[in-house]
């Protein structure tokens, strides 16, 4: 195939990833690998390294707004990124031992795992931080917005958030995502933060968590400039298309089609790993 | 221990702002830089027949900040893509390293220790390749 075509390919594919990822707020980096490397024949290593790349890239542009906006709690975000960047760089070297078949193994396990966590009933929680808990001690409490005035909040199982997000960036550097699935379950679940508080300060803290081990990759010739040029750029124009839409679109169909299409990339990946296709 | 009303939630305001335009300026700047790197490359190369099939890895020129800096005062089409990859690793650090301000002014010498960690390791990483 020749590079014009390749890139237009890509380009699309991105694009729409980019477009999907924004509207369901699922992400777009958890279809990325899968596609290139299913889709493209790309090696899975340029895949996840042209992966991490965009995952920058679309954390920063839509952190750039909920930052502004009030949601993101920065100094929870801060805390947890200390275990998330030892974690991103715990899992560049483990990466070194992982085949490219368990790699697409457990890719496909966290594919499955995140269509899951899409389907769940949501639960707000509004916690209130014990005092002398670790929570109270860091002063994560804050206020968001809610309904035009500020509501004050609580964090609740610090220690526990922690260990959450250092598996996160394991996660992150292993497969090239942002882990935003496992990284709002630990602020959500285990932390009951607000929703729109996890998901603003996962999204805050996924740019960290991913250029933590983009620099170790740098390294390791996994980042193709060529490759990586039409994902980022398609990711990008997507997501900044999604966010324009998304006031105008009906969210919920789309989302179950999303969902589907990752229990069916989750399959084949499986597959592809299992058979050593990959 | 008595807990401080409502987090430090106004104090951190202007830091939230300063923050947002950073990482809007830093991804505008990056996509910019690749959109010129890619289209120069598509120019001379377009008709090249890709591959992404096997996993060669890249030259050491394209592993490097001071590699992918040499390319570029070359006028390298591929080194100009990088470069708008490294500005994009390049901003979440510079997120952090404002943060390190943000919160020195604000005195907070707790949160200031935990961005100083963070920065050094992303520093580590992108420099020292881990």
């Amino acid at each position: 195939m020749h590079v014009l075509t390749f890139t237009l390919l890509t380009l699309a594919g991105a694009l729409v990833a980019g477009l999907v990822g924004a509207l369901t707020g699922l992400g777009g980096g958890v279809v990325l690998v899968p596609l290139l490397t299913l889709g493209l024949g790309v090696d899975i290593r340029y895949a996840i390294g042209a992966s991490l790349v965009c995952v920058i890239a679309t954390s920063s542009g839509a952190a750039a707004a909920f930052v502004r906006e009030g949601f993101t709690n920065i100094r929870v975000g801060m805390f947890l990124e200390i275990a998330t960047t030892v974690g991103a760089l715990l899992g560049t070297v483990l990466a070194v031992y992982v085949s490219s078949s368990m790699l697409a193994v457990i890719f496909g396990i966290v594919l499955l795992f995140s269509a899951a966590q899409s389907m769940r009933q949501r639960v707000e929680h509004i916690a209130a931080t014990a005092p002398g808990t670790l929570g109270a001690r860091l002063r994560l409490s804050s206020t968001y917005p809610l309904g035009g005035k500020l509501v004050s909040y609580g964090v609740e199982r610090v220690p526990a958030g922690f260990a959450m997000m250092f598996v996160a960036g394991i996660l992150s550097a292993l497969l090239g995502i942002g882990s935003g699935v496992v990284k709002v379950l630990a602020m959500d679940r285990a932390m009951h933060l607000p929703y729109k508080v996890s998901t603003t300060t996962s999204n805050f803290m996924i740019g960290v968590t991913a250029a933590a081990s983009a620099g170790v990759y740098l390294h390791r010739g996994y980042i193709d400039p060529v490759l990586v040029m039409p994902v980022v750029l398609g990711v990008l124009a997507g997501a900044t298309l999604g966010a324009r839409l998304l006031a105008r679109v009906h969210v919920k169909p789309l989302r179950m089609l999303f969902t589907a299409i990752m229990i069916a990339l989750a399959i084949e990946m499986l597959y592809q790993g299992i058979t050593k296709r990959i | 221990m008595i807990e401080p009303p409502a987090g430090n939630a106004h104090e951190d305001f202007a830091l939230e702002q300063r923050l947002g335009t950073l990482l809007r300026g830093g991804v505008i700047l990056s996509a910019t830089v690749t959109l010129i790197g890619g289209i120069m490359y598509l120019a001379a190369h377009g008709s090249a027949i890709a591959s992404f099939h096997t996993f060669t890895g890249e030259p050491a020129e394209l592993r490097t900040v001071s590699g992918v800096i040499r390319g570029v005062a070359r006028g390298d089409s591929v080194s100009i893509i990088q470069l708008g990859v490294l500005l994009l690793i390049a901003t979440p650090i510079a997120r952090v390293f404002i943060s390190v301000i943000g919160f020195a002014r604000e005195r907070d010498w707790m949160y200031v220790a935990c961005s100083l960690l963070v920065l050094a390791l992303l520093c580590f990483s992108l420099v020292h390749g881990g």
